[in-house]
């Protein structure tokens, strides 16, 4: 955590510290503490009166089965959003490890969409599948599919969870590529004489060594899916249809600042927050392990 | 804490937004777009009529958005005067007493004439108490029409547009036979097929005279008639006649491509209608459900009104009164009206319209107006006015997509929303007490 | 080259330009709708090959727009966003980088208590604490200001983070020869630690510069003057205009748009980007 070697007492870290320290009471611990308070009230939209119900909120939030439906849906729609945008990326970063002459210019064409807006690529993927407009829906209706995700549950679900992936395939790919380009080449030729094949090479060797990598894109394809999705889901389907693509910080916004449910939407935040405290520690910890042993 | 604000705020201050001066009026809207433009001619106009107070109007997004901005904003006492609220958030509104400056109570305050009895009775009944004093300043209200491709109903041997609902299914039948995809669409599903179909036949949506006489409240839409006819809707989707596409206005392009041959969502679509549609198209009044009245009663609006808020100084809400006598002049409102599709807020404005030769120029055109002032108002079809009603139209949208793809039947689907809906009505009565 | 397999090569490019055209095929159709005119967008088929309308529509966007007619063009609004984007990024590199180097190179009372402050605000969004930020903001009078839009975004954790685990990769050797030499903290700071943390101060700027870019619920919420507007949340409000019907060419030309400062930085900066992120997270 600290230095073996550091510097004596001094005011110099008070004064460096202090920066950060100021926005961060002021523009996080501030505003945080004041959903922590609102968690606890029942208050109108203009907050003109306001009643205090210790945890109210959170009773009737846990007693809602639609929360709890949220909850699974966005552990369901995080999980596939990491593993289809890892995969596509880990397949497509093993092709370009072996003509690494070209990687360079296949890397700079797939890295575009990480530059897009998630509100953006929302729209972007909503309007190729407009059910009546879109272009994609007209091709999957010549395969005589007709597609209407404004109807179908399962329809919309798969095209959040391709918009976010999509968003995502680019950051993952620079990763694995960059931590397969790291592994010793000796390593990989050393299998080769001994007559491995490139599959594998790339299950015995190459997959084992990237573990790190892997794990540290889980927890950031997982992050992003339970938090930076929010825009993706607003502009394709607002969680619909009938709660279909609703996931958890969909709903804080939509409760608080649509449906203005102060209480409600701060005792979600509350909730949230706790979830990312606990992702936080875990990601810290591992962290911290592998610093230590190498 | 209020020590730091106070120094953080003068070492800011240097950079801060300029302050406002003392005749700025500022007005926040959700009119994107072309209609955007409209209201920036209109603050234009009416800064160029007189020196002594500015309008300044700011797009805040969409309705949604506009509205959270502005009571994030009161909160946080940087309100403007004037903010356009959607019907829906009419409840929110008149709740918070406090906060908002009754229009009616301006006008007085500031010495303007205002004329109440110029109003179309079905635009200012949304927005009145129930002792009739006017909140808000309707804007633009519009309603929900029947439009009808014309060439398509020539194709498929469709001889006028459906009056009832059977010609509905007759008409959707014959544009399937033709080779369409779709009989009919709806966009913004609950104030169409439950609001406006509620108040077309005299029905309640909730007790209390639709929540008027009190917040508390009960939804009774789940009724025998409504849920026979969303019932009666799902089946029809089996067979293509009717074709869902969207809570919002998204199943625009499915009427206007010519995919579905009817199309019923608000007359102030008529700009993109005209601007988009390839083939004749029309508008036509509502059809009535026979099984529950022979006779139409009146729809009602929706759209959004003008609401003012409290905060500022004497001098500041004079310039709202003048502004607001200017907005409902008939020159100002005829042009609105006939610009975007959005009904004339008052009488002499739909008479200008009407010696102008719009209605004749632009056939249908009057058909919103005509369907608003069919008959005088009944505690069922002069408004609704429920507490979270933003949230409770999400319900119904979710609950009514759960019906059309078969995942619910319409009675259990609308039972379940009445249920969840009075669960948020009391949540609401709890929050504004 | 480990052998000489040309099936497998052959076969490795064309996967690599199958994933291409799949991750490619949405910009590809933003560039195509943002060649057509208004009506031809709203009819079906949608075309896949681009129009006669760049250039009309680019006049458009840029000197017109169509939000809220607010008369002025996408312009004033990319050099917003560009100027949060670039405050942003700045700004939470530079404190995080000072608050890092106290954390992991002095030993003071409260340390740890600093340390936990910072670092609860990591990863957390702005959208579920925005209301009460709003009112902050709104206290401090930063509303319509370039510092509102971006100071409160700068209070997060990640930065910190990934700075402290790089300066605790870095040799005690290091300081303990600074040491000798007679340096002092800051000129330790300046002259070892901030050349060596070069290339994660690149990634990071990176990253926090397309953060930045992107933010459009915020901006919305504490901008009423159409002078300080962004270009993301412009291109949000051009989707949803009140019962009109959205015109999809500018907002896809301004889509295009809005994407080429991000891609430029992404693009021009993928090397360092990627070196300064794995540095750390091996």
């Amino acid at each position: 955590m600290l230095k073996q070697v550091h510097f004596g007492p001094s005011y110099i870290p008070y004064l460096l510290v202090t920066p950060q320290i100021l926005i961060t009471l002021v523009f996080f611990i501030w505003p945080a503490g004041h959903a922590l308070y609102q968690s606890l009230l029942i208050e109108d939209a203009f907050g003109l009166s306001s009643e205090f119900v210790w945890f109210e909120n959170f009773e009737v939030l846990f007693a809602d089965e639609h929360y709890l439906g949220t909850f699974k849906r966005t552990i369901f729609f995080s999980v596939l959003v990491a593993s289809i945008s890892m995969g596509f990326s880990l397949i497509l970063a093993a092709m370009a490890d072996r003509v690494i002459k070209a990687a360079m210019v296949y890397r700079t064409l797939l890295i575009w969409p990480y530059a897009v807006a998630p509100v953006v690529a929302g729209a972007l993927w909503v309007f190729m599948f407009d059910p009546t407009l879109g272009i994609l829906t007209y091709g999957l209706s010549m395969f005589g599919y007709d597609w209407n995700h404004k109807l179908n549950g399962n329809e919309a679900m798969a095209l959040v969870i391709i918009a976010a992936a999509w968003k995502q395939v680019a950051y993952n790919f620079l990763f694995f590529l960059a931590a397969m380009q790291s592994i010793p080449k000796s390593l990989i030729e050393a299998a080769a004489i001994d007559g491995a094949g490139p599959v594998r090479r790339f299950a015995t060797i190459v997959f084992p060594l990237i573990s790190p990598t892997t794990f540290f894109l889980l927890v950031v394809n997982i992050v992003y899916a339970f938090f930076d999705t929010f825009g993706i889901v607003h502009t394709i389907t607002q969680g619909g249809p009938a709660k279909a693509t609703e996931i958890l910080v969909y709903k804080v916004y939509n409760d608080g600042f649509v449906g203005l449910d102060l209480g409600g939407s701060a005792a979600q935040s509350v909730v949230l927050m706790a979830i990312v405290i606990a992702l936080t520690v875990i990601q810290f910890r591992y962290i911290e392990k592998t610093v230590e042993y190498s | 804490m209020k020590l730091l604000n106070t120094i953080l705020a003068v070492a800011l201050s240097g950079f801060a937004a300029s302050t406002m001066a003392a005749t700025e009026v500022q007005w926040w809207h959700a009119m994107g777009g072309v209609n955007g433009e409209r209201v920036n001619k209109i603050a234009d106009d009416f800064n160029a009529s007189q020196a002594d107070y500015k309008i300044v109007p700011s797009y805040k997004g969409n309705y949604t958005e506009t509205m959270t901005a502005a009571i994030a904003a009161f909160r946080a006492k940087e309100q403007p005067h004037i903010v356009q609220v959607f019907e829906v958030g009419t409840a929110t509104m008149m709740a918070a007493k406090g906060a908002v400056y009754p229009v009616e109570q301006v006008m007085k305050d500031a010495g303007e004439p205002f004329d109440k009895s110029i109003f179309l009775p079905a635009v200012i009944s949304y927005y009145q108490t129930s002792e009739g004093e006017l909140l808000s300043m309707p804007f633009n209200s519009s309603t929900p029409v029947l439009w009808y491709n014309n060439d398509a109903f020539k194709k498929a041997g469709v001889e006028s547009p459906p009056k009832t609902w059977d010609d509905m299914k007759d008409a959707s039948e014959k544009l399937v036979a033709a080779g369409y995809k779709c009989g009919f669409s709806f966009g913004w599903q609950s104030w169409v097929m439950i609001e406006n179909y509620s108040s077309w036949h005299d029905l309640a949506v909730g007790t209390k005279e639709n929540g008027f006489t009190g917040t508390d409240t009960n939804f009774t839409f789940n009724n025998d008639h409504v849920k026979a006819r969303i019932g009666s809707i799902a089946d029809w989707s089996k067979d293509n006649l009717f074709k869902y596409g969207g809570r919002r206005g998204d199943s625009l392009s499915m009427y206007t491509t010519g995919e579905c041959g009817m199309w019923m969502n608000s007359s102030a679509y008529y700009g993109s209608v005209k601007k988009q549609a390839e083939f004749d198209f029309g508008q036509t009044m509502l059809p009535v459900d026979t099984d529950v009245r022979a006779e139409a009663q009146n729809s009602i609006i929706g759209g959004a009104t003008l609401w003012v808020l409290r905060g500022g100084e004497d001098s500041e809400y004079k310039g709202v009164a003048k502004f607001m006598t200017y907005l409902s002049s008939p020159e100002v409102q005829a042009w609105w009206h006939q610009e975007t599709g959005y009904v004339p807020i008052t009488t002499p404005a739909y008479e200008l319209s009407k010696t102008q030769g719009f209605y004749d120029a632009n056939p249908g055109t009057d058909t919103a107006i005509k369907q608003l002032s069919l008959n005088t108002p009944t505690a069922n079809s002069r408004g609704i006015r429920f507490g979270n009603f933003v949230q409770i139209r999400d319900v119904i949208n979710e609950e009514m997509e759960a019906i059309w793809n078969g995942s619910k039947t319409a009675a259990q689907g609308l039972d379940d929303a009445a249920e969840r809906g009075d669960t948020l009505l009391r949540k609401f009565d709890r929050a504004n007490k | 080259m480990i052998e000489n397999r040309p099936f497998i090569t052959f076969l490795s490019h064309a996967v690599l330009i199958l994933g291409i055209a799949i991750i490619a095929f949405p910009i590809w159709i933003t560039f195509v709708a943002a060649t057509h005119d208004a009506v031809r967008m709203v009819q079906v088929p949608l075309p896949l090959l681009p129009g006669d309308q760049f250039f009309a529509n680019l006049d458009q966007a840029l000197n017109k727009g169509i939000s809220g007619g607010s008369n002025s063009g996408v312009g004033m609004m990319i050099f917003n966003s560009l100027v949060m984007a670039l405050m942003i990024a700045i700004g939470k590199i530079a404190i995080s980088l000072l608050s890092a180097f106290a954390i992991v190179y002095f030993r003071f009372p409260f340390r740890m208590g600093f340390f936990w402050m910072i670092f609860i605000t990591l990863m957390l969004p702005v959208e579920v604490r925005i209301i009460p930020t709003f009112e902050v903001v709104a206290n401090l009078n930063m509303l319509n200001s370039y510092w509102g839009l971006s100071i409160p975004l700068i209070a997060s954790a990640t930065a910190t983070f990934m700075f402290r685990q790089t300066f605790l990769t870095i040799p005690d050797e290091l300081l303990e020869a600074a040491r000798i030499d007679g340096a002092g903290a800051m000129r330790f700071f300046f002259d070892i630690l901030l050349p060596m943390s070069r290339t994660n101060i690149a990634a990071l700027f990176v990253i926090l510069f397309i953060y930045g870019w992107n933010q459009y619920l915020w901006p919305l919420l504490i901008t009423t003057d159409q002078s300080m507007f962004t270009v993301v949340m412009s291109i949000k409000q051009m989707l949803e205009t009140a019962e009109q019907a959205p015109e999809w060419n500018i907002i896809m030309m301004t889509t295009l748009l809005a994407m080429l400062p991000p891609v430029v930085v992404v693009v021009f900066m993928q090397k360092l980007f990627v070196k300064g992120l794995t540095e750390t997270e091996k």
